[in-house]
């Protein structure tokens, strides 16, 4: 029978997997183009993001924040929603996280103080989306353009707060180094071929989060109305769904998970709140939410994707003095650009293909 | 002398669906020519074809007696032929002037033309006696005055036929006089007019000769002065009698649904439900027979907890529908599944269903929050909702027999199957159903009728509304006709008289 839909093993795989190979055909022409040899930097990429075991684990802590932020762009995407304000909603959560540790990091032992700081980052990245959810569901103000502006708001105000928490004496615009009891356990002490890395248990709270999510969204029936809101609001009114309810419930709920996404980088890594820490991974959690298709399994996939790309890119640019850091922010803009916007572009031809080949066989 | 458009043998189809089979009728120049037929007849189609929008399989269109291949609506605005839309064409925040050059800016700088194109329209509003403003802007206008721009607009664009697809829909009675002391005028200047109604007085009021379709097929073709507005109707809604379906005796038991002194206004505050007042008894079927858009939609909606009325009183089983004190109806729709209030909508598409949701899926669609499809940690026990959609599956006969097949791909047949599996599964005490066989397969259509008279027979009291006549017939104990967003008549099953209720659904009260 001629097929007029691709199965789900094409749109989930063979799909981004073609649309990820002609990103880096691209971005390989380029590297050409800049004087280096593409084999040679591909080479490199892999073997320092995936082959050693500290690049891995590098990549790996890159990847635990890239979840959270692909987590809250992807259950907002599931209501319908498109959530561009994740950077924001993590700048300001890291600040409802430094908070609770400026407040506690002397009195509290680590066992309640890291889940007073991750309470703090959820709560203050909530309220973040709570207004841009709330306009949309009650005054039909798209969401992208609020929390677009979000995200300029937060900018300034992280700004103005962070030159306010810098300590006497200090010349870097970061509030103080908290105390050690804010330092989360690494994944080093239990698998010391991981070396002298941040890689921490907030890669394991991902993969908790990456569970929840899907149990959330597929199996709940809160899952399954916000699924139903986000596909057919007319229907989903049918329903009984309270859409306005269903609309700010969801906002606050990506909001809480990029407001997450601060833990790994601030207790993981810095230990200090500092100017811009969030450093786009709000944004890529956009690219990570697109190209995983909001799929668990994907969103972890893309998001050690991107992380290899950071780590990789970073000891390319080193080896490379040709390739600068910046090349990394190309290739991700093609892979946005070949899974996000040209999603589709090898679907017609794909479907040719399978029906071609099914011909054949039969 | 030669007719302004002929049809011959045009066929059009959508599909199984054929929209128009072998029609052939010609329009004579200079006169107004009514096409009148029920929702469906095929009147629509065959005017987008006349004007470009679609192609016919078969059969030629005779414009001034040359056969013409009109492709685009540009092609038939050159030859002349102009058309007035149900739902007007008009950008809102633009003035008339404006509209009217929009398409034929007639370069880039518009203000050298600006000043000609009023002094024409001011010419041609004297000359029409159409009482617009060129330099109003649209969403000033009442709905009559902007159904005037439309026209102002094609006798700018020096149309000579006119059609307009059911002109008075919108417009009030003073309007609808107006409108035809305009078409009059036209009449008078030579111009020929295209009125496609459904509305017998309007046709006897203002046509010179009625094309009757139904069914895609044109089943009668007369000079108006020679018809009556009986014959018209019988002509419109006449057709073979099905064979009866199998039936208990009528015995209405307690009162389940009463609805008094009903009223809704929309937005911009048109009443589109006034003095609404009937009741349902368990046991019993009550059908709303109407052309659509006359209100039933917006009954069912709010009978179903999707809208909230304006205002007036519905109580079910004796207790009050919770209406009061909300500020809309968000959430409203579950509240009253849960009070034994089962709706199969009209548009299952739009509503009854989610297109990318499996049929499992749907078939938990409105009942998500209840305990029954739940299991461990609240989660949804899919190997429950699977067993129970598989009987629901097998007891309505939806093909193909595969729940996990996403619902979009099925045919609307059995979407509706699904959709009214669900809403009997949940045993409700009052089932709406809107269009109960919409869009669905003829052999489909007999094993839901039986499904709906079956369940009357448990005693459950139900309230459909049909744009179809014979299944109104084939179902209904009671007949409620409704017009204009009124209840214009209502009968038992045994005094169902084809005439009759086409005059009372054409807005002849209670005659």
């Amino acid at each position: 029978m001629k097929k007029t839909e691709l199965p789900r093993w094409a749109t989930g795989f063979v799909l981004p997997i073609l649309n990820l190979l002609s990103a880096l055909v691209i971005a390989g022409f380029v590297i050409h183009l800049l004087g280096e040899s593409p084999l040679e930097s591909l080479e490199i990429l892999v073997d320092s993001a995936i082959v050693n075991p500290e690049g891995l684990a590098y990549t790996m802590f890159y990847a635990s924040t890239f979840i959270f932020t692909g987590l809250a762009v992807s259950i907002a995407m599931q209501a319908g929603l498109f959530n561009i304000g994740a950077e924001g909603q993590m700048y300001v959560g890291g600040l409802g996280l430094t908070l609770a540790m400026l407040a506690f990091d002397a009195s509290l032992s680590p066992w309640l103080l890291i889940p007073a700081g991750m309470i703090g980052a959820a709560l203050f990245g909530a309220a973040w989306a709570f207004l841009p959810g709330y306009l949309q569901a009650k005054r039909g103000s798209h969401v992208v353009v609020t929390t677009i502006m979000f995200n300029f708001i937060a900018a300034s105000l992280m700004n103005y707060l962070i030159l306010k928490m810098i300590p006497v004496g200090e010349q870097n615009p970061a509030s103080r180094v908290f105390s050690s009891a804010a330092e989360l356990p690494l994944l080093t002490s239990w698998f010391p071929v991981l070396g002298d890395t941040p890689l921490n248990i907030c890669f394991l709270l991902a993969i908790v989060a990456l569970v929840i999510y899907g149990l959330a969204v597929w199996r709940s029936s809160w899952g399954y109305k916000l699924r139903a809101t986000g596909l057919n609001a007319h229907a989903a009114h049918y329903a009984g769904v309270k859409i306005s309810r269903t609309i700010i419930v969801t906002m606050l709920v990506s909001g809480a998970l990029a407001g997450l996404a601060s833990v790994n980088s601030i207790l993981g890594s810095t230990h200090y709140l500092s100017l811009n820490f969030p450093a786009g991974a709000g944004f890529i959690g956009i690219a990570i939410a697109l190209m995983g298709r909001q799929n668990p399994v994907g969103i972890f996939l893309s998001s050690v994707l991107f992380g290899a790309l950071i780590q990789g890119g970073f000891d390319l640019s080193l080896e490379k003095p040709n390739i600068p850091q910046e090349t990394f922010i190309f290739i991700q803009g093609l892979i946005i650009l070949f899974c996000g916007a040209m999603e589709h572009f090898y679907a017609p031809a794909l479907l040719k293909l399978i029906n071609l080949t099914g011909k054949k066989a039969a | 002398m030669q007719p302004a458009v002929e049809f011959r043998n045009i066929s059009k189809a959508f599909g199984a669906v054929q929209a128009n089979a072998d029609v052939s009728f010609s329009i004579a120049k200079g006169s107004i020519h009514g096409v009148i037929g029920e929702n469906g007849a095929g009147k629509s189609t065959l005017m987008s074809i006349l004007y470009g929008y679609y192609n016919a399989d078969s059969g030629q269109v005779l414009v001034d007696g040359q056969a013409q291949d009109i492709r685009t609506s540009h092609e038939a605005i050159a030859l002349g032929i102009g058309m007035v839309h149900q739902h007007f064409m008009l950008v809102e925040n633009m003035t008339v002037l404006d509209n009217v050059m929009l398409g034929n800016e007639g370069g880039f700088k518009l203000a050298a033309r600006r000043g000609a194109v009023e002094a024409t329209l001011r010419e041609i509003c004297a000359r029409y006696r159409l009482d617009v403003d060129p330099l109003a802007t649209v969403h000033d206008l009442s709905v009559g005055a902007q159904q005037r721009v439309e026209i102002l607009k094609q006798i700018y664009r020096s149309a000579e036929i006119l059609i307009l697809d059911e002109p008075t829909a919108v417009l009030t009675a003073q309007e609808t006089a107006s409108l035809f002391e305009i078409l009059r005028l036209f009449k008078e200047q030579g111009k020929t007019i295209i009125l496609i109604t459904h509305k017998l007085q309007e046709i006897m009021d203002i046509t010179d000769e009625v094309t009757v379709m139904r069914a895609g097929r044109v089943v009668g073709a007369v000079q108006t002065r020679d018809t009556s507005k009986e014959q018209l109707a019988n002509m419109m809604v006449g057709r073979p009698i099905q064979s009866e379906l199998p039936r208990g005796p009528y015995q209405p038991g307690a009162e389940v649904l009463k609805v008094s002194g009903l009223q809704l206004k929309d937005a911009n505050g048109v009443a589109l439900l006034s003095d609404i007042d009937f009741t349902l008894r368990a046991g019993e079927v009550v059908a709303i027979a109407g052309v659509s858009g006359n209100g039933q939609s917006e009954l069912l909606e709010i009978l179903s907890g999707m809208r909230l009325p304006s205002s007036g009183s519905v109580e079910f089983l004796g207790q009050p529908l919770p209406y009061a004190g909300r500020a809309n109806a968000d959430g409203l729709p579950a509240a009253f599944r849960g009070l034994g209030i089962g709706h199969v909508p009209e548009d299952r598409l739009r509503d009854g269903v989610i297109k990318d949701f499996s049929v499992m899926q749907n078939t938990v669609f409105g009942y998500q929050d209840q305990g029954d499809v739940k299991g461990r940690f609240g989660l949804f026990d899919f190997k429950k909702i699977a067993q129970r959609c598989a009987g629901l599956m097998r007891d309505f006969d939806v093909r193909p027999n595969n729940p996990d097949l996403r619902i979009g791909l099925l045919s609307g047949g059995n979407q509706q199957k699904v959709v009214i599996a669900r809403e009997v599964a949940a045993c409700p005490k009052l089932m709406l159903v809107g269009q109960p066989t919409r869009g669905v397969d003829i052999g489909t259509i007999e094993s839901i009728h039986t499904q709906l008279l079956r369940l009357r027979d448990e005693g459950v009291a139900i309230l459909l509304s049909s744009v179809e006549l014979e299944e109104v017939r084939a179902l209904a104990d009671r007949i409620i006709v409704m017009s204009g967003g009124r209840i214009t008549g209502v009968l038992p099953v045994d005094e169902f008289d084809t005439t009759r209720i086409g005059l009372l659904m054409g807005g002849l009260h209670k005659s």
